[in-house]
């Protein structure tokens, strides 16, 4: 349904000049095949257990969503109030598809689910989130995760 | 979101992205990227669509192994529209605007009228995306309708500002009445759920009275606010 031209006009320019940093080189890691990757989730929805602190203004920070948390406590605080909510609002799995994640485990199409999930706030400059993400990777390498699914919202 | 990529991949994590708006994904280069055709908020398309949500999540993950990138395809397939019913989707609770009730009053009201489809709709869906402020319904309504009027009353939770608090409220409020009267018979589009709750409940009074008082605010949190509060075609033209 929406591209560029689709989003609300008053809205538009505002994606449209969204801050898109480049960055030197194109890393780029190879892998096993899927159906035998560990695969985490990582979202910028601002997502959190219900119970969490609640992400600050321009956060660069994350919050941790362990995959056993049950559907009722994954909440969702992001700043912006510029796109749908009704669709998380009825199934968490258009954001957060890790019930998605789970059935293509048993059926054997990808290896496992990560036992942790992050989120972060999206409006935050990328730049603002190397540390935090470098950080990440240690974290996830240590839960045997070896594919990420970066899911906007 | 491309930056994260590009920094885990960095550190040796492979990863694939769904990118929402392929101009920035396109600036950005991440490793591997699939855009999707979907509006903002609904990365995999489709709620309550397993089969939907299981091929586009597919799709992105058969990206990764791609024998080299960056890598940015496209998916073909659109998210079916919203199908309505009735073009004239009208929420079946609607309230007479009282001007000699206060706006707090009439606010405490609509809760409490709409608290019985909100528990259907968490009935129904065994969940609810409302909470995230920490503060009970009564408690945010009443403290969202001061600082409309223009009050400034202390933040009821001491370790979050008042302005950070009120963000956090404002999503609050909102959620409760989308996920109420998306418990009613009659589908509605995200489009005219929005209608109805910015032009006739007093919830949307509210946030857009809010609005008016933090939009010139010398506080910079406050300043803040009046950017985050209402979706911007919801906006009086006036601003």
């Amino acid at each position: 349904m929406v591209r560029l031209i689709d989003i609300p006009e008053e809205t538009r320019p505002h994606v449209a000049n969204a801050p898109c940093p480049v960055y030197e080189g194109n890393p780029y890691v190879a892998g096993p095949p899927l159906a035998m990757r560990r695969v985490a989730i990582i979202s910028t929805a601002g997502l959190q257990r219900r119970d969490d602190r609640p992400y600050a203004f321009d956060a660069d920070d994350y919050r941790i969503i362990p995959g056993d948390t049950p559907p009722g406590d994954i909440v969702m605080s992001h700043i912006s109030s510029n796109y749908d909510r009704s669709g998380f609002q009825q199934d968490y799995n258009i954001a957060f598809p890790l019930d998605r994640l789970r059935e293509m485990a048993t059926d054997g199409e990808i290896g496992s689910v990560a036992d942790y999930h992050y989120s972060f706030m999206g409006s935050t400059h990328p730049d603002q989130l190397e540390g935090t993400a470098r950080h990440l990777a240690g974290l996830l390498k240590g839960d045997g995760v070896d594919a990420v699914v970066l899911l906007p919202v | 979101m491309g930056g994260l990529g590009h920094f885990l991949e960095d550190e040796g994590v492979p990863t694939v992205q769904i990118s929402l708006v392929r101009e920035h994904t396109e600036a950005m280069k991440p490793p591997r990227a699939l855009w999707v055709p979907f509006m903002l908020g609904r990365p995999l398309g489709v709620p309550e669509d397993a089969d939907f949500q299981k091929r586009v999540l597919r799709s992105a993950l058969a990206l990764l192994e791609r024998p080299s990138g960056p890598v940015l395809d496209d998916y073909p397939e659109e998210a079916p529209e919203v199908v309505v019913e009735d073009e004239g989707w009208v929420c079946p609770i609607a309230f007479n605007r009282e001007e000699d009730v206060s706006l707090a009053e009439r606010l405490r009201r609509e809760v409490q009228q709409y608290r019985t489809w909100y528990d259907l709709h968490v009935e129904k869906r065994g969940r609810t995306s409302v909470g995230v402020s920490g503060l009970d319904l009564e408690t945010l309504s009443a403290f969202l309708a001061e600082y409309a009027e223009g009050g400034d009353a202390p933040s009821p939770n001491p370790d979050v500002g008042a302005a950070r608090l009120l963000r956090l409220s404002v999503d609050d409020l909102k959620t409760f009445f989308f996920e109420a009267a998306g418990a009613q018979p009659g589908a509605a589009s995200p489009k005219q759920l929005n209608e109805w709750f910015w032009t006739s409940t007093s919830a949307g009074e509210a946030i857009i009275k809010l609005w008016r008082q933090v939009k010139d605010s010398t506080d910079k949190d406050f300043k803040r606010l009046s950017v985050l509060i209402v979706p911007r075609e919801w906006l009086p033209k006036e601003g």
